[in-house]
């Protein structure tokens, strides 16, 4: 016996990594801005997704997946609306992987979409190390769960280009400083779009929309650019 | 947990270079984790050992070295180490989006016993 020591030098996530740019090359090809939608369990992911397709119905083509741990609750109300939605059951996993993704997105009807948007399963901490081939990180925080989210989750935060902070409706009963968490938040990344919301009343929603139709704009406009060149 | 699926990433890794060098007992794995990285490091450990009973890499021992967050003001350039998850330029106090290091989550080195090849020495 011969004892050795080999130099390996790879990152554990490469294969997910792989698999999410090549999601990502695929999303980019067709035109379609991506969403991974990340938040607490009930922070009010599929509230938002009801009221985004609310919003941008006759507007922009838009599909659904859905990552629940278990039941197809959250695929059957978006599908209500009239929409392509796909469920993944992670079977107790706790956030999608890329490969997920990859399968999902094969019961799609890619050409003739605008806008998919992944609501993740939920969790603060796990969907976080997992790239999906989005374009943008979208994270819910409803005002119930606390101003102090921002220092217990950190790369969640660093991570997301937006935050969502849903609920706002209920801000007169509880204790909880929107204001404290914009500046947590500031520090962690100074560059998030963050938009007080509530899915209740509807309060807000006008400039999330506004946000999401110039994103998916961006991604049609990089396209026809490519076509071009 | 996904602690469990990172661990089923990292054996496979370890079990492929094991193979590749013809190294029959894993005993020591070294890996680089970002302090950044969502990962519990026990739970790491404790997904990896129940899911290498039987191979090659059972009973090794996992090595963590923490890689502290560098980020690169877009401004000035500097590189800085994040304290406390500020990631805004000490110099022009901007907001800083570029990761030196911090999420690193890398198998570094895989340490164990390779059988002889006959006559080789
Ligand atoms: N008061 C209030 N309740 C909300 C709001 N948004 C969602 N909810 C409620 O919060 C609960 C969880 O919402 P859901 O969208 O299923 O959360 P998910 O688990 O993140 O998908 C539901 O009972 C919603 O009706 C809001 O803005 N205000
Ligand atoms: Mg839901
Ligand atoms: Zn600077």
């Amino acid at each position: 016996m011969e004892h050795i020591e080999v130099p390996v030098v790879r990152n554990i996530l490469q294969a997910n990594e792989r698999l999410a740019a090549s999601n990502r090359r695929r999303f980019q090809e067709a035109g379609i801005f991506v969403i991974n939608l990340m938040s607490s369990p009930g922070a009010g992911k599929t509230s938002l997704l009801e009221k985004t397709i609310d919003g941008l119905a006759g507007q922009l083509r838009m599909a659904v997946i859905e990552g629940d741990i278990q039941s197809s609750h959250d695929a059957e109300r978006i599908r209500t609306k009239g929409i392509q939605a796909v469920q993944i059951n992670t079977e107790g996993g706790c956030h999608l992987d890329a490969n997920m993704i990859q399968i999902a997105a094969e019961s799609l009807d890619l050409e003739n979409l605008d806008v998919l948007i992944i609501e993740n399963v939920g969790n603060l901490v796990c969907p976080a190390e997992f790239d999906l081939g989005e374009h943008d990180k979208v994270m819910i925080l409803s005002v119930t769960e606390g101003d102090d989210k921002p220092l217990k989750y950190p790369l969640m935060f660093q991570l997301s280009s937006v935050l969502v902070i849903n609920k706002v409706d209920l801000l007169p009963y509880i204790d909880c400083d929107v204001q404290v968490i914009r500046e947590r938040t500031r520090q962690l990344n100074g560059n998030q779009e963050i938009f007080e919301v509530s899915c209740r009343s509807g309060v807000g929603m006008d400039s999330w929309l506004e946000w999401l139709k110039k994103r998916a704009q961006r991604v049609k406009d990089q396209l026809s650019r490519r076509g071009e060149a | 947990m996904h602690e469990l699926s990172i661990a089923q990433s990292l054996l496979e890794i370890v079990l492929e270079e094991s193979r590749k060098h013809g190294m029959t007992k894993v005993r020591v794995i070294r890996l680089q984790v970002g302090e950044l990285a969502a990962v519990v490091p026990d739970s790491l450990l404790f997904c990896f050992e129940m899911i290498s009973e039987n191979t090659a890499a059972c009973g090794a021992i996992i090595e963590i070295e923490t890689v502290p967050v560098v980020a690169r003001c877009s401004q000035c350039q500097l590189l800085f180490q994040v304290e406390n998850h500020v990631f805004v330029c000490p110099e022009c106090q901007v907001p800083v989006m570029e990761l030196v290091s911090g999420r690193d989550l890398s198998v570094m080195s895989v340490e164990g016993e390779r059988e002889e090849s006959d006559g080789a020495h």
